[in-house]
């Protein structure tokens, strides 16, 4: 399996959580956009043909492109590498009126999910997340969305300060009143050169601890669980298999995907190496490298097994369907983790408990040789 | 220089004086005003070589220089000036600096007043036959006073103070006027010039250039390049290749006679050649009865250093033993612990000494330590009549066949305003003191205290400063070994003894230590896989007990494709953050905790 990502790195405004590759720019040129991307595409494509399996357009804000710009990249990915009927094809969105009211032509276009940053339906929370909309909006997103796509998703962001359990179990039954299929729920995460990342230091809020956390991950399991969203990956539900991203899928089972775009990343199986590859992050760069040598390669390098192992497992055991683990973890430190609780064997496969999902870099550090475990006396 | 001073015109002397009441300052002026370096080659603290000397404001190696000084009689006199350590930990040396003078510069700043360890060297002052010149220091503050400090002199100390000079070394008010009294109220030095070669053996340290450098103060004769000589105590011969002086810069000289002080070389590569206190004759024409010498310095505080690094063992190996080529005080031998691996157990003159020797290892040799925490030795009779001192509380033997344990107690002296004594009483109450004795002098109290040293070492000098906001000052000796109640309290991380964190406790204490301990090692533990249980234990009588829970959560909220390479660099990091935990059982405990949890103060 193939994935094709691309990443629009432009935003309307920068939300202070985030960590991701985004620019603020008030005029975009799409046409140049769009020239930059496909003569990319050419680069990748004379090096790698393996058709595709799935296509996401993540960012930034890529609701922000022009359906006509969505439409001629599709296009020119199902003439260089072809791809089957049925494919999904995910993009991003925003829940503010000017983007929701684009659905209907980038479905047009080829889209047939989306996915939705809601992140909270409640307006004070919104304000304290920083997101330019509001409530309303984003229910009128949703709705919208639920109309016009078959399949689509929308995330929530739990675990704010001050939040109370009691408030986000509320808010979250509301919200699965407005689901279709799929969500993700992510515990808020203050990540390094974040704008929150400097108010906390500052002591403007308290982050809850490691135990309130913990709790709330727990009530998140039961009530999606109970609500016929059972968890698929650490912060995924959904409703069945075929409502679970593929695209996101093919992450998790470390399968290969071409990353194209300012700072996309991707994992290339070429004459049997696996290769990974990052594009440079700033898209004024991007795309002036591209124009003068087809690429804005930062790195174009084969893994070596250690550290594809590594990434495997890293990836594989955060999905509640488990894994074939790799032969060179020991079987001694798989059987201790399922006696204390963090792993499950079916067959072949070795699946993570709850707790072992919840505790996943603990897990994964023990497998790969780092701590040692033992039961309490 | 070919001409040797008449002795009638040489004066040695010696400062004392409590840290921060500007000893060094006022050295740095006399050696100004007497011509010994132009201001442009003054920096501050001149004698204080050590670049730690010189930030904690502290002498800790005595330093000699000779000045020439012009008095108003015309003559121009030779001064030598011992600079010397004001610590407590450093005694040793100030008894050697003070036995190589005549007289003693008593230095109080006239903001403070007298503090208890200028009382113990001004005592040893007085012990070694010294002339004493008071000398107020700092009378250009606002809150000087000079009335007050000359009262608390003769009060507390004994001496006449009537004429102390006052002076400000800052400001180089009525340096002129010491230096006089210097050359009139001093005595000069005896010793026969005639009479065969007798010097004693001051302090000698290693330098990189001149190899070991012998500081000496003659007795009798002359010291000349060329002369063989003869180490008493040693009972060694080696031929002078240098004569010289500081001045405080190294300058050659031809010969040092009688009373005067300098050093000498003799291609000697290894301090432990050269005995401190030992007294150099003529090879050819020996005098007959060597000087009384000094007492060898005892090692009174023990900790165990371990290099964060296991890696680094022999580095610090190294690195001490080249902090020993200038410093005899210091022992240590290696010692093997399951928890941190190969180190070394070290012996201290003190605490100071103790952090000194810490933090040169780390600043000057670059080395990242564990220390335990600090020790005391204990004399340990068993019940087979055997008896063995007791360094390391690892090698406590079982108490079935423990008779007795005796512990060193101090006999501390500790001056304080009125208004922290209720405090520092309580302080040596709870650290099991016997009050000796408790004076006034105005508002000031003088407390006398019996404490057993194990008490002492922990933090009970931390405390002293807190509890008196730092204007208590807190001096002691070595007492006596009395038997005590005293046990080992192990600390078990899963049922597993952690021996690094092993301790000897007064029972009285035990159990609140043993709490405070499992308290602290909670906090600094972080959440494993798995419940750890910390328990504090005498015997085998658990007495505290704290568990850290299982790690509840810690899995990243989002890993898509664009964030593997950086969550799998984030993970290789916590591994490699895992390497600089010691594993203990099947515990890792970060090296922080161990540091944290052995410097782990009273925090009731």
């Amino acid at each position: 399996m193939t994935g094709f990502y691309i990443h629009w790195p432009f935003c309307a405004a920068k939300c202070p959580y985030c960590d991701f590759n985004v620019h603020l720019r008030e005029n975009i040129d799409q046409q140049q956009m769009l020239d930059t991307y496909i003569k990319e595409m050419e680069y990748v494509f004379a090096r790698y043909k393996t058709p595709v399996s799935s296509v996401f357009f993540g960012g930034g804000t890529p609701s922000l492109m022009s359906p006509q710009t969505v439409g001629a990249i599709i296009d020119k990915i199902q003439a260089l590498w072809g791809f089957k009927n049925d494919i999904e094809i995910t993009l991003e969105a925003n829940p503010n009126s000017s983007e929701a009211q684009k659905f209907a032509d980038f479905k047009q276009a080829g889209i047939n999910r989306v996915s939705i940053g809601v992140q909270s339906f409640n307006n004070e929370r919104l304000k304290f997340l920083g997101r330019i909309h509001d409530g309303d909006a984003a229910l009128k997103a949703v709705s919208s969305a639920a109309e016009i796509f078959d399949k689509f998703s929308f995330d929530l962001i739990y675990a704010t300060p001050k939040q109370s359990l009691d408030e986000w179990k509320t808010e979250l039954k509301q919200a699965l009143q407005f689901a279709k299929g799929h969500m993700s729920l992510y515990q808020l995460t203050i990540e390094k050169g974040t704008k929150f990342y400097l108010s906390e230091a500052r002591g403007d809020f308290v982050m809850p601890d490691e135990d309130t956390g913990a709790d709330f991950y727990e009530v998140t399991q039961e009530i999606m669980s109970a609500s016929g969203m059972p968890a698929y990956e650490v912060s995924n539900y959904a409703a069945n298999e075929d409502h679970q991203s593929a695209h996101n899928l093919n992450y998790w089972r470390y399968g290969d995907y071409i990353g194209i775009g300012p700072g996309a990343h991707g994992r290339l199986t070429v004459n049997g190496n696996k290769i990974a590859t990052r594009v440079h992050r700033a898209p004024d760069i991007w795309q002036q490298r591209i124009a003068e040598q087809g690429h804005a390669y930062e790195q174009w390098e084969s893994l070596n097994d250690e550290t594809q192992t590594h990434e495997k497992l890293m990836m594989g055991l955060r999905l509640v369907e488990g894994m074939k683990l790799p032969e060179t973890i020991a079987r001694t430190k798989i059987d201790t983790l399922c006696d204390e609780g963090f792993l499950l064997k079916d067959g072949e496969l070795v699946k993570p408990t709850r707790k072992g999902l919840a505790c996943h870099n603990a897990v994964v550090g023990y497998l790969l040789g780092g701590s040692n475990i033992h039961a309490a006396a | 220089m070919s001409e040797t001073k008449p002795i009638n015109l040489i004066r040695n002397f010696a400062i004392i004086a409590h840290i921060d009441h500007g000893k060094s300052t006022l050295a740095d002026r006399l050696i100004q005003s007497c011509g010994g370096l132009e201001a442009r080659e003054m920096k501050e603290q001149v004698l204080d070589n050590m670049e730690l000397e010189r930030e904690r404001g502290i002498t800790i190696k005595a330093q000699t220089v000779r000045l020439s000084y012009t008095a108003k009689d015309g003559q121009t006199y030779q001064f030598n000036l011992m600079d010397t350590p004001g610590h407590v930990d450093f005694a040793y040396e100030v008894s050697r600096s003070l036995a190589s003078c005549e007289g003693s510069l008593l230095v109080v700043d006239a903001t403070q007043g007298v503090e208890a360890q200028t009382l113990a060297n001004v005592y040893q002052a007085i012990d070694n036959g010294h002339e004493i010149i008071p000398v107020i220091n700092k009378i250009d503050l606002p809150s000087a006073d000079v009335e007050r400090v000359k009262l608390q002199i003769e009060d507390v100390i004994g001496i006449d103070a009537s004429d102390a000079v006052p002076v400000s070394g800052k400001s180089g008010i009525n340096i002129d006027q010491l230096l006089e009294a210097i050359a009139t109220r001093l005595p000069p030095p005896k010793g026969d010039a005639s009479a065969t070669t007798k010097a004693l053996l001051v302090d000698s340290w290693y330098d990189s250039y001149l190899g070991v450098v012998i500081l000496v103060r003659v007795i009798d004769g002359y010291l000349k390049k060329g002369q063989k000589i003869r180490f008493m105590g040693a009972a060694t011969t080696r031929e002078i290749d240098r004569v010289g002086i500081f001045t405080p810069k190294h300058v050659i000289v031809d010969v040092l006679g009688p009373g005067e002080m300098g050093f000498i070389t003799a291609s000697i590569k290894d301090i432990q050649d050269t005995k401190v206190g030992d007294t150099i004759t003529d090879e050819r024409n020996p005098c007959a009865e060597p000087l009384s010498g000094f007492k060898p310095s005892v090692p009174m505080v023990f900790c165990s250093l371990f290099p964060a690094d296991s890696s680094e063992f022999e580095k610090l190996r190294e690195s001490l033993g080249k902090l020993k080529l200038n410093d005899a005080s210091l022992h240590y031998e290696a010692e093997s612990s399951q928890a941190l691996g190969m180190g070394f157990r070290c012996g201290f003159l003190g605490l100071l000494h103790m952090e000194i020797i810490q933090e040169r290892l780390d600043r000057e040799f670059d080395l990242d330590l564990i220390p335990t925490a600090p020790s005391v030795v204990y004399k340990v009779y068993t019940t087979n009549g055997e008896s063995k001192e007791l360094y390391n509380p690892v090698d406590m033997p079982d108490a079935s066949r423990l008779e007795k344990i005796e512990e060193p107690w101090i006999k501390a002296t500790i001056m304080t305003p009125d208004e922290y004594l209720g405090g520092l009483l309580q302080l040596c109450q709870e650290r099991r003191g016997e009050q000796i004795n408790l004076t006034y002098v105005g508002s000031r109290a003088m407390l006398e205290y019996l404490l057993p040293l194990n008490e002492v070492v922990f933090d009970f000098y931390d405390r002293l400063k807190s509890i008196s906001r730092g204007y208590a000052s807190f001096d002691y000796q070595l007492a006596e070994y009395r038997e005590g109640n005293l046990v080992k309290m192990d600390v078990l991380v899963n049922q597993e003894p952690v021996d690094a964190l092993a301790m000897v406790v007064h029972r009285s204490q035990a159990e609140r230590r043993g709490r405070q301990l499992c308290e602290r090692l909670k906090e600094l533990i972080p959440r494993q896989m798995f419940k750890i249980a910390i328990q504090a234990a005498i015997g085998g009588k658990i007495i505290a007990r704290e568990d850290i829970g299982a790690l509840r959560k810690d899995v990243t909220a989002k890993c898509y494709g664009g964030d593997i390479t950086r969550k799998r660099k984030l993970l290789d990091k916590q591994k490699e953050g895992k390497k600089k935990m010691r594993q203990y059982g099947n515990v890792d405990i970060p090296q922080s905790a161990f540091i944290a949890a052995l410097r782990m103060g009273d925090e009731n």
